[in-house]
């Protein structure tokens, strides 16, 4: 998958809240200290996405670029992807060194994926609060992505999910493809999401 | 009428600068006083038919500063005469620095205003050139100008600003244009002092500071007249001087 | 049928991030619906429009150094916004038709009218005028699908605007066509202040959906 001359590129999608940004905080957490790592984020309507990255100090401020998709978040991720490609690639010419670039969509709704134009990998990531419904409703990003993660796990109780539920669901439309449960209040490093991120480096 | 006007100012290798031509007629009469040379309208200002030309030329370490003593107000000439023309040729070598301050221009109701700007800056010379233009006189509906600087550095293009103004320009109230604003102006800043720096561009609602691709500063901003135009001027080359060694005295 | 494809709005060249101004336009108040609108475009065509098209027609006849006509372009934009907005498209269209048209050859950094001229030339069957076409078309059609956006416009009506400005881009198109090998110091330089101005606020703001 990965062309040898560049680093892997990971895009994380998924609707708005569900943990994106949480996500790619805790992979720079997790991954920063043994590879070299830029992110470029697609923000709605600001630049806050880019902004929380750089204050949470968990990437050089320089390796994060931030992205703007004139109302269409989609767009930019899948029909469009050049303003993307060009940060990424300013990036990477930048970065010399880089293994991992990650790409977090702008969020938008189940049905936004990634072109593997702009990414190698995708991961989708839902959060147990948008309903543990969500999984048997399907669509292309939990159907497809590479990497499901169901996000905010701690907030089970509390939203009355079924976790059994949303794992078996998720299954079912996933056959073969992984799918992770994870809590990033509880985990900030991600730790499963990273062991996958650094298994497809390795392929 | 035609009119050439020409001004050669020289350094005297001292700090000093002799104007060592001076040639004007009317109704484009140059004056040399202490406070710095002035362009003098005859009766009124340019008028339909008008055909107006300065050459200015600064040599090597001279400063040269060139101010009117009113706004100048073009007026339609009689029916026939066509538009006025204004000329400004100006060369500035390394080391010189030619400040262009005129008032502003009054377009006044059927006046077709016509005004080219070639300036040529050597590398190392210095530049403030300001231009305003007021859409008709108080209360009265306004005239058409067009306006066209050419400004090269080295060679190189500096800035290429054309301004088509007034009934006569469908589309100049466009809110992309002007919105119809009535007074429009812009000052640019260019040399060595002015090296492009970085900053915020903003100066107010309808005034920015923009640094340019080369060495230099364009303010550019709208007004509802022409005393608050100036004022967002300067603050726009006050904020310009900020970021850069420029010095801000008008 | 090669204009067709460069000039579809579909087309991968990252051009639907950009509002050609009219976000700013919009924050300021100074569009506010399809009447505006129609004023905006107008505005729009016969300053920005006009520039851009001569620089395309003149970068499509081959007559002009390429370094020199970009600079050319940069002296006509005094707005380090939307300079950075233009190179930003015109990298992106050179590296989409590169891709897209099997031209590796292409250059991978001018401003966009000129990006637009250089890949009509490189491209069979097109030349000046076409690239004048595609500039002042794509001077009103971006802000247009913008303010749709951006507004809520009833989209007949936003597109109802562009399409009766289209007798008047073809006149742009064609004079732009007309002058393109002719000496750098003709091209056009209509300057629209609040095209700048706005572009500066809008970079300034912490709101924005668009990237200009
Ligand atoms: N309780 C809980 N909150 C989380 C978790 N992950 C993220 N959040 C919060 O969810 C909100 C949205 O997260 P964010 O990463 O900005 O979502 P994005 O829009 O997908 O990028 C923020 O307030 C996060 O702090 C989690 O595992 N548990
Ligand atoms: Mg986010």
């Amino acid at each position: 998958m990965r062309p040898d001359d560049r680093p892997v590129r990971i895009g994380i999608g998924g609707p708005v809240g569900s943990g994106k940004t949480a996500l790619v905080a805790a992979l720079c957490r997790a991954l920063g200290a043994e590879l070299e790592l830029a992110v470029v984020t697609n923000d709605i309507y600001t630049d806050e996405d880019a902004e929380f990255l750089k204050r949470a100090g968990v990437l050089d401020p320089a390796r994060i670029t931030a992205v703007q998709t004139g109302c269409c978040p989609h767009t930019a991720i899948r029909d469009d992807i050049s303003a993307n490609l060009a940060a990424v690639e300013d990036l990477e010419a930048r970065w010399k060194a880089l293994d991992l670039v990650l790409v977090e969509s702008g969020g938008d709704n189940l049905t936004a994926t990634f072109s593997y134009g702009l990414v190698d990998h995708q991961v989708f990531v839902l959060d147990v609060a948008g309903g543990d419904k969500v999984p048997r409703k399907g669509g292309p990003g939990v159907t497809n992505a590479d990497l499901l993660v169901i996000n905010k796990t701690d907030l089970a109780p509390l939203v009355g999910a079924d976790l059994g539920v949303m794992a078996g669901d998720a299954a079912v439309k996933r056959g073969e493809r992984p799918v992770i449960l994870c809590s990033l209040v509880d985990d900030p490093g991600a730790a499963d999401v990273a062991g996958w991120v650094r298994a497809q480096l390795a392929r | 009428m035609k009119a050439r006007a020409r001004v050669v100012a020289a350094g005297d290798g001292a700090g000093g600068t002799r104007l060592t031509t001076l040639r004007s007629e009317a109704p484009l009469v140059l004056r040399d006083t202490p406070g710095g040379l002035y362009l003098v309208g005859g009766a009124g200002g340019p008028l339909g038919g008008d055909d107006l030309a300065i050459e200015i030329e600064v040599g090597a370490g001279a400063r040269l500063t060139i101010r009117t003593a009113a706004a100048s107000i073009v007026l339609p000439g009689r029916p026939g005469d066509g538009p006025s023309n204004l000329h400004v040729d100006a060369r500035v070598a390394a080391g010189g620095e030619l400040r262009w301050l005129p008032g502003p221009v009054v377009a006044v109701q059927g006046c077709v205003h016509h005004v080219e700007m070639v300036v040529a800056l050597e590398e190392g010379a210095a530049l403030m050139w300001r231009e305003e233009v007021v859409l008709g006189r108080h209360g009265e509906p306004p005239g058409s100008v067009r306006s066209r600087a050419t400004v090269d550095v080295g060679g190189r293009p500096l800035l290429r600003h054309e301004l088509a103004l007034g009934p006569g320009h469908p589309g100049a109230a466009s809110p992309a244009v002007t919105a119809g604003a009535r007074a429009v102006g812009s000052v640019l800043l260019a040399g060595p002092e002015w090296a492009t720096g970085a900053g915020s561009t903003v100066v107010g609602d309808r005034a920015v500071v923009l640094p340019l691709a080369g060495p230099g500063w364009q303010v550019l901003a709208l007004a509802d007249d022409a005393p608050a135009l100036r004022r967002q001027l300067i603050a726009g080359i006050e904020a310009a001087a900020r970021h850069t060694a420029g010095r801000a005295a008008p | 049928m090669n204009l067709l494809l460069l000039t579809d709005g579909r087309f991968p060249a990252g051009g639907h991030a950009h509002s050609g101004g009219i976000e700013a336009a919009v924050m300021a108040g100074r569009v506010t619906g399809v009447d505006t609108l129609a004023v905006f475009l107008a505005g729009r065509l016969t300053t920005a429009g006009r520039v851009a098209a001569a620089l395309a027609a003149a970068a499509a006849s081959g007559a002009h150094d390429l370094v020199e006509l970009d600079a050319e372009a940069a002296a006509r934009i005094p707005s380090p916004a939307l300079r950075a907005a233009s190179r930003t498209l015109g990298r992106q269209l050179l590296r989409t038709a590169r891709s897209v048209l099997d031209a590796a050859d292409l250059p991978d950094d001018l401003h966009h009218p000129v990006a637009m001229g250089v890949v009509c030339a490189a491209t069979s069957g097109l030349g000046p005028a076409d690239a004048a076409r595609w500039a002042a078309y794509d001077a009103i059609s971006g802000p247009a699908s913008a303010a749709v956006r951006l507004l809520g416009l009833d989209p007949f009506r936003a597109w109802g605007v562009v399409a009766a400005l289209m007798p008047e881009a073809d006149a742009i198109a064609a004079g732009a066509a007309a002058g393109a090998a002719r000496p750098l110091t003709h091209l056009p330089s209509c300057s629209a202040p609040l095209l700048d101005i706005g572009a500066e606020h809008h970079a300034a703001s912490e709101v924005r959906l668009f990237a200009s």
